[in-house]
């Protein structure tokens, strides 16, 4: 294994983070604390309890999965799509690393940004709202596993992606939505039918389910579902970037 | 002599079906530099492009030092250092900073002392800390060898190194490479400056259409193909050539003060019955020289040849 190369390619990365602080790191915060401070402080206080649990609490799970699924797709995604608008792609296609060290290299680094972020997000929540976690293990696990499935998804994104366009149609008209409407700021089972079953077809429901679960100990759909799902995506990631590298789509001529 | 790279029985067709290569071998030994020539579109981008592993053949097999392109493509890699036609460089990162990443990509553990000893011999030292972005096209150009350099390979593609790069930049690049050679290094460079060929190679290939049409020792090929040119100059011009001077190879310049007489330099010159001819046919002339044909005219009739 090029050990050396994963290594170069993920130092590349998070440099490129650390020359971006702003828009990849303190921009979600600030974002995602605004929510804090309008649900969770300002109007939360006015709303009654979901399953127990005060409003303000309850949306944490859900708005850190909304940062979690945007940054690990956009990160992931400008980490490979640059290098190929720019040119400089030849370098890592000519290098001897295999197409699973790149994607070490690729998709750890923007898990990392990722999970980096999402602590950060919990640690400002903390400012906000008052919380504690139920499942601490299964809720770094879910963090873990959400940060990386969703950087190889976006690690497709750019692969996939002709221009910058075509990079934000994904994050912000697909994921951003299902995740909206994924039960981010409600439980599903206070929708009314046909509302509810449809909203099942909705595969973030089972991300946010699955993480609420591990705050709280309370889910719209069993964890093992939740998980299970998770897992599922994590497998059809990971067959799709198979596909690309044995056929070179868009990668090799 | 193993060669350091082969190739058998190469061809490329893209999706588009542009056929690209057409049934390309060649053998390139260990520490030559083999320069290829060929007309813009002739496949010499293609052709390094799959030794590199950046373009898939549709068929056939490249072996470099002794390892596939494609199953063995680590060992095969490890070996080749790769200066691309475009400038394709990160814009943000800094100078050392990308060099340092070329050497970890290519699986070598750091080394600053090399590398800084690289960086000084490319006149980049000094540029270490600045932005990509922030370099002349010159200095990019030599970043970008300095980043094909950085893993210390015994192979060396350098697709066509001195493209815009002024007369100052071209002629260090034309000392690298000697530099380079005499370490063991073996190189390929397509070039369109005939005369960067004709001043460093030690082979010439030539590619049109996608068919390596030949690959030839710079000398050989010189010798074999190019033809002479002896001029004579008249002490009184004429208006035409005298019968018996007329003859195959034998030509009047347009204001008749000059006898042209080409002839192969392979074969029989025939420059002694000439000079006689002359002068039976009382034509006295003042001065003659002679002169070689040069690789741009070779190239110039082979490609002519093939269409």
């Amino acid at each position: 294994m090029n050990l050396h190369g994963v290594s170069a390619i993920y130092r590349f990365e998070m440099a490129r983070a650390r020359r971006t602080l702003m828009q990849s790191v303190a921009s979600p915060v600030l974002s995602t604390s605004l929510y804090f401070i309008v649900f969770g402080t300002a109007i939360g206080n006015r709303m009654g309890d979901i399953d127990g649990i005060g409003y303000g609490a309850f949306i944490i799970p859900g708005l850190l999965m909304l940062s979690l699924l945007s940054e690990s797709i956009s990160n992931a995604s400008f980490g490979i799509f640059f290098p190929q608008f720019s040119g400089t792609i030849y370098e890592v296609l000519s290098a001897p690393v295999s197409p699973f060290e790149i994607v070490l290299g690729y998709v750890g680094a923007a898990a990392t940004k990722s999970v980096i972020l999402g602590v950060l997000i919990l640690i400002t929540a903390r400012l906000f709202v008052d919380y504690s976690i139920v499942h601490p293990f299964w809720t770094l696990a879910f963090l873990l596993l959400t940060a990386v499935t969703f950087s190889l998804f976006g690690f497709i994104i750019g692969i996939w992606a002709d221009d910058f366009q075509q990079l934000q149609v994904i994050p912000l008209m697909v994921i951003t939505p299902l995740t909206f409407l994924g039960g981010a700021f409600y439980s599903i089972e206070m929708l009314p039918e046909p509302w509810q079953s449809l909203t099942l077809f909705n595969p973030m429901v089972y991300l946010i389910s699955g993480f609420r679960w591990a705050f709280y100990g309370v889910a719209d759909v069993q964890v093992g579902i939740s998980l299970l799902m998770t897992l599922g995506f994590l497998l059809l990631c990971l067959a799709a970037v198979t596909w690309i590298f044995r056929t070179g789509y868009r990668l090799k001529s | 002599m193993r060669p350091i790279i082969t190739v058998e029985g190469l061809n490329k067709t893209y999706a588009s079906g542009h056929c690209a290569l057409r049934d390309i071998n060649l053998a390139i030994k260990p520490g030559e530099i083999l320069a290829l020539l060929g007309p813009n579109g002739a496949g010499k981008t293609t052709l390094i492009s799959i030794v590199c592993g950046i373009v898939n053949p549709s068929s056939g097999r490249v072996r470099v030092d002794g390892h596939d392109i494609q199953r063995d493509y680590r060992a095969a890699r490890a070996c080749i250092g790769l200066v691309p036609q475009e400038l394709s460089t990160d814009a943000f990162e800094s100078v050392l900073a990308a060099v340092r990443f070329s050497r970890g990509l290519f699986g070598r553990a750091p080394n600053s002392a090399f590398l800084e000893k690289l960086l000084r011999q490319l006149s980049l030292w000094e540029k270490r800390d600045s932005r990509i972005m922030d370099l002349s096209g010159g200095m990019k150009r030599r970043l970008l060898i300095a980043k094909a350099l950085s893993h210390e390979p015994r192979i060396l593609f350098l697709d066509e190194p001195t493209a815009g790069v002024d007369v100052a930049l071209r002629q260090d690049m034309w000392q690298m490479v000697q530099e380079l050679r005499q370490q063991g290094v073996t190189i390929i460079l397509t070039t369109h400056y005939i005369e960067e060929a004709e001043a460093m190679a030690d082979r010439i290939g030539v590619i049109n259409r996608g068919e390596l049409i030949l690959v030839e020792d710079k000398s050989a090929l010189m010798e074999q193909l190019g033809t002479r040119q002896l001029r004579l100059t008249l002490q009184q011009p004429l208006e035409q050539l005298p019968p018996n001077l007329s003859g195959e190879g034998l030509s009047l310049s347009e204001d008749g003060q000059e006898l042209v007489y080409t002839f192969d330099a392979q074969h029989e010159t025939g420059i002694a019955q000439l000079l006689r001819r002359l002068d039976e046919a009382g034509v006295d002339f003042k001065n003659l020289h002679s002169k070689q044909s040069s690789l741009e005219e070779i190239f110039v009739d082979l490609v002519k040849e093939a269409r």
